[in-house]
């Protein structure tokens, strides 16, 4: 039996999405990779005790009543299912408990959220370095966390991070910050938007000044960062300016530079994507609603641009009353209703957000590598030497570059490549990174096993597409 | 204004790079045009095998000049290796077609003997039963009953042959124009000119090397290339420790560890959109003959649409009313590649196409 | 090191096998989690140029975590809940599918 709507992804734009469409009576199925509800902000959010909020803080327990909604909808909810598919024609592969599966529904709303951007820093790949991400995941779903770690880079989720630590009482050895002085003057003609959001503004002014009082050593301006190390990261080098390089010693590095949409699964159905030079990274066209050049394919939160977690459930919940409209479950008038506070409290979350993509706005060498020796393609190992050396023979594009050297082509299907090596031919071409375009993504975006592929349980009186 | 080369190859995929890289290495400055980064480029769906025991079987010329190929190959990649430093990774073990039933198997061995028979001792094959297979490839699933092997298969990276050749007429001083899509080709003087997006070019050769897109261009030069689309979708998984050293015709272990598994054919025009249900086919396949490789995790499929003409072999011609342009398509871009650049290349050089290319002419449609 | 922060989770340990270590872990840590916990942090060699590696990005999309996990290579530590009894080893190199191993779905 087909739903009417499959909601992929649960974090809060899915969590939103899929309340609000099976409280309007639609019949939802709603499929996520992790293991609990919460998406990657509000991870492990349904067994924070307070302990946790004090670490964490208070924005993160407003996934609770979201994951508890959830719950007590009539969602069908399949966690642990990895999806690795949505064709034009809104059908949706997935695997879950061993078996892949082929789901077709009339609205497919995509929820998958963000990843953070690459940060290829020489060095990066040596075990012991993470991202800030991570270090943020082990707090929440284990109560983990580094003694004396270093945390490098730009962008609020890297200040929040350091101070969850010291929240919890960890000490950090060091906060190098990448943050470009460069960005200020143009940040700063976004003022006077990012003032109405001034609460938000003084909440990082509240960690910044929270970090500086516990003692962490804090450097800015740092312009240049290397995990020093052979077999495992011993400590960071960094300069500050053109300064010389100094280091600071310690088993594990936390890198951040900024999140951008995870465009896999939305590139390979066919969705039309284009370039923001603002946030730097793919973004899918959508409308009002979500809705994308593909009918029936939805789009809902940080996988549509950054905004964070309160826009993404406002974005949840207007992509569902669009597809509520398209089923035919309300009418336009009633969607545009109650679509309104949606939109006020979209809005409210977008003031800040031309200040904060400017001002954190990753400079170019930390986007694309000075030193030729740093790994970009961490898959299959390839350095900034050996894509220059493949360009030389005059390449159409980085689909070209990928045939012929192999990036992109390991499993993380250019999660943690694509942006570097779209930028670095850019620059290698004098091209704008529009103009070189980005790996052409194929499913599936999540491995499946081969046996799995062999079983496909899929509804075989319909054709495909 | 036109910029002028001694020889034009429009397209370039494996077989507009391959005749492009014999050009260079005769001497000749040639400019390949090709399209952008997202074109159909057939090129990347190759599944890599250099391949006799399916070619030509009722087709002597096709059968000959696969083998030619064939035999030509690891001289090509020791060739290739030597100038750019680029390893094919050419392998030339032999290979195997896997029955999965008695049926296959018989008609597999009619048309093993009918090869063998119109090429006599050149071609040599032999059918294996299922014991004597697991001498050659481990682990077969139950259902295999034998197939066909002939020392003249092998295979090699078609992706890292496309570097090679590209970077090799570079080397040599020939260009690569991308998006350079060919609009119109006139005659001028003695040369014939190429209107492209991005600029027009003449020369004394032009060669029509551009898949499908030969159908509209040939007719411009009085030729007929009757190419249509066959859909073909592959699966790759995660590299895996060397299982496998033989090629078969749809499982190959490449060089990087990582298994391809084909391939299916679809009459589905330009539809480029790999299709679950396809993957499904193609896996269930190679999970019958090599039960172990369902633990494998696929981490990409796609579709790559093949240059098809109405019976499968090249097309090979020569423009009567303008002098100097040459047609070819096939579909066999990585088993001909030797063939095209140190054969076929040097008859484009002469001006005259060989006497084992005339029976693979068009004219042969005109019955 | 890893520390944790006490919590007042009263779940019992997990205890599973690292390359003949035993390592405790807590209930509800993903086998990456538990071992960074234990100090632990190359989980892997890479096939090509023998590189360590180890958990990267902790959510499931950098595939820098793999580990042959009860007999399986190629999973994501960071998205397998480690188990009691669960046998964790390093894979070294590309993953180990060969045909001595027992055949997939030979029990349907």
């Amino acid at each position: 039996m087909n739903p009417d709507l499959i909601v992929i992804g649960a974090g809060p734009a899915g969590m939103a999405a899929a309340t609000t469409a099976a409280d309007a009576g639609a019949n939802v199925l709603v499929l996520d990779d992790q293991a609990k509800p919460g998406g990657q902000i509000y991870r492990a959010v349904e067994a924070a005790d307070a302990k946790a909020e004090a670490v964490l803080g208070p924005e993160y327990m407003a996934g609770r009543p979201l994951a508890a909604a959830l719950r007590s909808s009539a969602v069908t909810y399949v966690p642990d299912a990895a999806v690795w598919q949505v064709t034009d024609g809104r059908e949706v592969g997935y695997s879950a408990a061993g078996r892949a599966h082929l789901v077709r529904a009339q609205q497919v709303i995509l929820a998958t959220g963000a990843q953070e951007r690459p940060f290829p820093v020489p060095g990066w790949q040596l075990p012991g370095v993470m991202m800030a991400g991570a270090a943020q995941t082990l707090l929440k779903s284990s109560g983990l966390a580094a003694e004396g770690a270093v945390f490098a880079g730009s962008g609020p989720l890297l200040y929040l991070v350091v101070h969850q630590y010291l929240q919890a009482g960890v000490k950090v050895a060091a906060l190098l910050d990448t943050t470009a002085g460069a960005n200020r003057l143009p940040a700063l003609m976004h003022l006077p938007g990012a003032l109405r959001r001034w609460d938000m503004l003084a909440k990082g002014r509240r960690w910044m000044a929270a970090i500086k009082a516990s003692g962490t050593e804090i450097v800015t301006g740092v312009s240049a960062l290397k995990v020093l190390g052979e077999e495992r990261a011993t400590g960071l080098g960094y300069r500050v300016g053109t300064g010389p390089w100094r280091e600071i010693e310690s088993e594990h590095v936390f890198l951040h530079q900024g999140v951008v949409p995870n465009v896999n699964l939305s590139f390979a159905a066919g969705i039309k994507h284009r370039w923001d030079e603002r946030q730097l990274c793919w973004h899918p066209v959508t409308d009002a609603w979500g809705r994308t050049d593909i009918d029936g394919l939805a789009i809902a939160g940080d996988g549509a641009g950054i905004g964070g977690a309160l826009a993404a459930e406002a974005a949840g919940r207007i992509a569902a009353l669009g597809a509520l409209a398209e089923l035919g479950r309300i009418d336009a008038a009633a969607r545009d209703t109650q679509a309104r506070p949606h939109r006020a409290a979209l809005e409210r979350e977008g003031r800040l957000r031309p200040f904060l993509d400017t001002w954190f706005r990753p400079a170019d060498h930390f986007r694309v590598p000075v030193d030729d020796t740093t790994v970009v393609c961490r898959c299959e190992e390839l350095t900034v030497k050996d894509l220059t050396d493949v360009m030389e023979i005059g390449l159409a594009g980085p689909n070209q570059l990928k045939s012929y050297c192999r990036a992109g082509m390991g499993p993380c299907q250019g999660r943690f490549c694509g942006l570097t090596v779209q930028e670095l031919m850019a620059r290698e071409q004098g091209r704008t990174p529009q103009e070189v375009g980005y790996y052409r993504l194929r499913p599936p975006v999540k491995p499946v096993p081969l046996s799995e592929l062999a079983l496909l349980d899929a509804d075989d009186g319909v054709n495909d597409g | 204004m036109s910029e002028t080369f001694d020889a034009i190859v429009i397209g370039g995929g494996l077989l507009g790079s391959a005749i492009g890289y014999g050009l260079a290495k005769k001497g000749l400055k040639c400019v390949i045009l090709d399209e952008g980064d997202i074109a159909y480029r057939a090129a990347r769906g190759n599944f890599g095998l250099v391949w006799v025991q399916s070619k030509g079987i009722g087709a002597p010329p096709y059968a000959d000049w696969t083998m030619r190929s064939a035999n030509l190959w690891g001289g090509f990649a020791g060739e290739l290796r030597e100038r750019t430093g680029v390893d094919v990774a050419h392998e030339q073990p032999g290979g195997i077609e896997v029955c999965l039933s008695e049926q296959e198997f018989e008609e597999r061995a009619a048309k093993m003997a009918t090869l063998a028979g119109h090429q006599g001792g050149r071609f040599t094959h032999e059918m294996l039963d299922r014991k004597q297979m697991l001498d050659f490839v481990p682990g077969l699933g139950p259902e295999v009953v034998g197939g066909s092997f002939t020392p003249h298969d092998g295979h090699a990276n078609p992706l890292r042959l496309m570097r090679a050749m590209q970077q090799g007429l570079v080397a040599l001083g020939s260009e690569i124009r991308t998006d350079s899509h060919a609009l119109e080709l006139n005659a001028a003087g003695g040369n014939v000119r190429v209107k492209t997006r991005s600029g027009t070019f003449e020369a004394p050769r032009v060669v029509l090397a551009a898949g499908l897109g030969n159908r509209d261009l040939a007719p411009m030069a009085g030729l007929d290339q009757p190419v249509r689309p066959v859909k073909g979708q592959i699966i790759v998984t995660e590299r895996v420790r060397r299982f496998l050293n033989m090629p078969t015709t749809n499982v190959r272990q490449t060089n990087e560890g990582t298994v391809l598994v084909g391939a299916s054919q679809e009459e589905a025009g330009f539809d480029l959109r790999a299709s679950a249900r396809v993957s499904r086919t193609i896996a269930a396949r190679s999970w019958r003959a090599f039960p172990f490789l369902g633990r494998a995790r696929v981490i990409r499929t796609w579709a790559a649409l093949r240059v098809m003409t109405p019976d499968g072999l090249p097309i090979y011609d020569q423009s009567e009313t303008m002098p100097g342009v040459f047609a070819a398509s096939c579909h066999s871009g990585v088993t001909l590649a030797a063939a095209h650049a140190d054969v076929y290349a040097g008859y484009v050089a002469d001006g005259k196409l060989g006497d084992e290319l005339v029976p693979l002419s068009a004219g042969r449609f005109d019955v | 090191m890893f520390k944790r922060i006490p919590s007042e989770s009263t779940a019992d340990a997990v205890v599973f096998d690292f390359e003949g270590r035993s390592i405790s872990a807590r209930a509800g840590d993903t086998v990456a989690a538990a071992l960074l916990a234990a100090g632990e942090t190359h989980f892997r060699t890479t096939p090509e140029k023998d590189r360590p590696r180890g958990p990267f990005c902790m959510m499931g999309i950098c595939f820098d975590c793999l580990m042959v996990i009860d007999g399986e290579p190629n999973r994501q530590a960071c998205q397998v809940l480690a188990a009691d009894g669960m046998t964790v080893r390093r894979q070294i190199g590309a993953a180990e599918v060969g045909p001595d191993d027992p055949i997939p779905g030979a029990e349907t």
